[in-house]
């Protein structure tokens, strides 16, 4: 017990915690995506390897393991290989300043975060989250492939563009509680109680966040880098084994990433009304925290097997003529409340008003024109 | 040629109304379909532990039917051979013997019969042309076979899964099991599906000759 007051091995301890936790999370998450796609599809899916192929991710990960190896001839082997541990250990990186449990500080408690105490959290997260981008460019550069290239082009302006909404959405949450440490927004949240929950303040910037994370992570309906019709594979197509397997686990570390942020940020971590209250033992708030990562991640899970994938135009175009826009508004509507010192609760109608304008204006706005919209009438005939 | 422009009809994308374009009410509706469809239906047929359901018109193997004696019903007419778009049928005729009471009341029966089922595109043409219900198809979809010589079905082997199909619920003899022929007295169509049955539902169903279309 002495042994663990060192700040050193208990950061060793936790990170084990967490790693084990997110590889095993990572498996069984993917078993869980695969039995919901097969549900929604009216299918059964995994089932043949234990009960309810309960054991379908340990077997698939054998096979990773097992695979041969392929390195393709033509390929530079340093960035390649650089390329999926690149992109593992940023996502996880970035995991270390998200608090999965209430925060402790005392020397010798666990803490519940891997770094606890970083006051520019979030600028932490975005930073090294964003770096995932450079193993989808490596991976597709050093693959000398023409797919993966195109793949990793696309990636890298979907994560370019949407790297800034995603940082404004969270401006209005860091102004208003004070700080861009993570932990201290989960408690700010939890000593307010259930009003004090950033959704109710900045609703449109937690569908922003939303939206951005997803599409920072790259999975569907934003995994315009890896749309099979068009790409074969994106940016892995040339990765097998237990490269694909890095890849892979790297894009689900993201998804759990982002579904940690979105709870811990708006809807007040680990603090639910009556059940989790400051006070309540430590079981109870990790309950309800990752309780609620789960239904973010299952709806997620829902929303890729729902929603169509975006034409690229499109995916461009929400973000920089809807999200930016949105998001500066926002950020302004919060600057403006603070400014004049006005009650809080103003934020929620304000927010409502910037989500209705933002609609009315995209009413009014024109599709992007094509060349053949306008319907040549009889007169014109073959005149030439 | 040049599509006439008046049998162009242009068209420009509607315009989108408050709720469509802040797309959420689109999405939560997707949402309410898909998770409408986890409630543990599923149309999985888990086939090696389970029989496969299979329709009433799916044409598996080809069997030869026998007439009430056990004869070969076959009258080496070559109507099937003939049909076949495979070209997978070969008939050899040959005229029955007069006076020998086995073959009593026929003129030609098939000396030999084979019928390549690897060549074999399952059209079910042979079973439409056979003027005397003699050849068949039947469910049965497991073939295999280690060599192709072994997938050629001569007449006994056909007349073989006559045998093993004719009482199994699903192959019913579809025409009179007494008559040599059913083209003779041919009334009605039999209440049994054909091998290329149709949806009573179907427009073709309701035409005066039921599985041909017309308009
Ligand atoms: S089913 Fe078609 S292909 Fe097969 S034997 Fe009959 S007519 Fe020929
Ligand atoms: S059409 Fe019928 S009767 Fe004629 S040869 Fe073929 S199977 Fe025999």
């Amino acid at each position: 017990m002495e042994l663990l007051k060192n700040p050193l091995i208990m950061a060793g301890v936790t990170i084990a915690v967490v790693l084990g936790g997110i590889l095993g999370a990572c498996s069984y998450l993917i078993w869980l995506e695969r039995k919901l796609s097969a549900w929604m599809q009216d299918r059964l899916g995994p089932n043949r390897v234990g009960p309810m192929g309960l054991l379908q991710p340990i077997a698939d990960g054998g096979k990773f393991l097992l695979k041969e190896d392929v390195i393709p001839d033509h390929v530079n082997k340093f960035l390649y290989l650089m390329a999926p541990c690149l992109s593992l250990i940023t996502t996880m990186l970035a995991f270390a300043v998200v608090p999965f449990g209430p925060v402790s500080h005392a020397p010798g408690d666990f803490p519940f975060v891997i770094a606890p105490g970083i006051d520019l959290g979030i600028v932490f997260v975005f930073a090294v989250g964003s770096l995932a981008v450079y193993a989808i460019i490596l991976g597709g550069w050093a693959s000398n492939n023409k797919y993966s290239a195109l793949g990793s082009l696309r990636a890298s302006a979907q994560v370019v563009s949407y790297e800034i909404p995603l940082g404004m959405s969270v401006v209005g949450i860091a102004l208003l509680n004070h700080t861009m440490s993570v932990e201290k927004i989960l408690m700010y949240q939890a000593e307010q109680g259930f009003a004090g929950w950033n959704v109710w303040y900045q609703p449109v910037a937690a569908l922003i966040f939303f939206t951005a994370a997803l599409a920072e992570s790259n999975r569907l309906p934003f995994d315009l880098t890896e749309c099979e019709q068009e790409l074969v594979g994106g940016f892995h197509t040339e990765y097998s084994a237990m490269k694909f397997a890095m890849f892979f686990l790297g894009e689900y570390t993201h998804v759990i990433t982002i579904s940690f942020l979105t709870s811990v940020l708006f809807f007040g971590g680990w603090h639910f009304p009556v059940i989790a209250e400051v006070g309540s033992p430590w079981f109870l708030k990790v309950g309800v925290l990752l309780l609620k990562v789960l239904l973010i991640i299952v709806l997620i899970q829902m929303l890729r097997w729902t929603i169509p994938r975006f034409r690229f135009d499109q995916l461009m175009g929400l973000a920089w003529k809807v999200l930016i826009p949105m998001a500066t508004l926002n950020v302004v509507i919060v600057m403006c409340v603070l400014e004049f010192e006005l009650p809080r609760f103003w934020l929620l109608p304000l927010s409502a008003g910037l989500f209705a304008t933002v609609g009315l204006i995209s009413t009014q706005g024109s599709l992007p024109q094509r060349s053949l919209t306008a319907a040549p009438t009889a007169a014109h005939g073959h005149g030439h | 040629m040049p599509i006439n422009e008046s049998d162009v009809t242009w068209v420009s994308e509607p315009k989108m109304n408050f709720w469509e374009s802040t797309f959420l009410p689109a999405i939560f509706q997707g949402l309410k379909v898909t998770a409408s469809h986890i409630d543990g239906h599923t149309v999985t047929q888990q086939y090696p532990e389970e029989p496969v359901k299979l329709p009433m018109h799916y044409r598996g193997v080809h069997r030869l039917n026998r007439d009430d004696q056990g004869r070969v019903k076959c009258v080496a007419c070559m109507m099937c051979a003939t049909a076949c778009p495979a070209n997978c049928i070969s008939i050899i005729a040959t005229e029955a013997p007069k006076n020998d009471p086995v073959w009593e009341g026929r003129d030609k029966y098939p000396a030999s019969f084979e019928l390549d089922e690897l060549r074999c595109i399952y059209c079910g043409m042979c079973e439409e042309a056979c003027p005397c219900d003699a050849i068949e198809l039947t469910h049965i979809y497991d073939l295999t076979g280690k060599t192709r010589e072994e997938m050629i079905f001569n007449k006994d082997k056909l007349l073989s899964v006559f045998d093993q199909t004719k009482d199994s619920g699903v192959d019913p003899v579809r025409t009179h099991r007494g008559k040599l022929s059913g083209t003779a007295d041919f009334q009605s169509l039999p209440p049994l599906a054909p091998a290329t049955s149709v949806n009573p539902d179907d427009r073709s169903a309701k035409a005066s000759s039921p599985g041909v279309i017309s308009r």
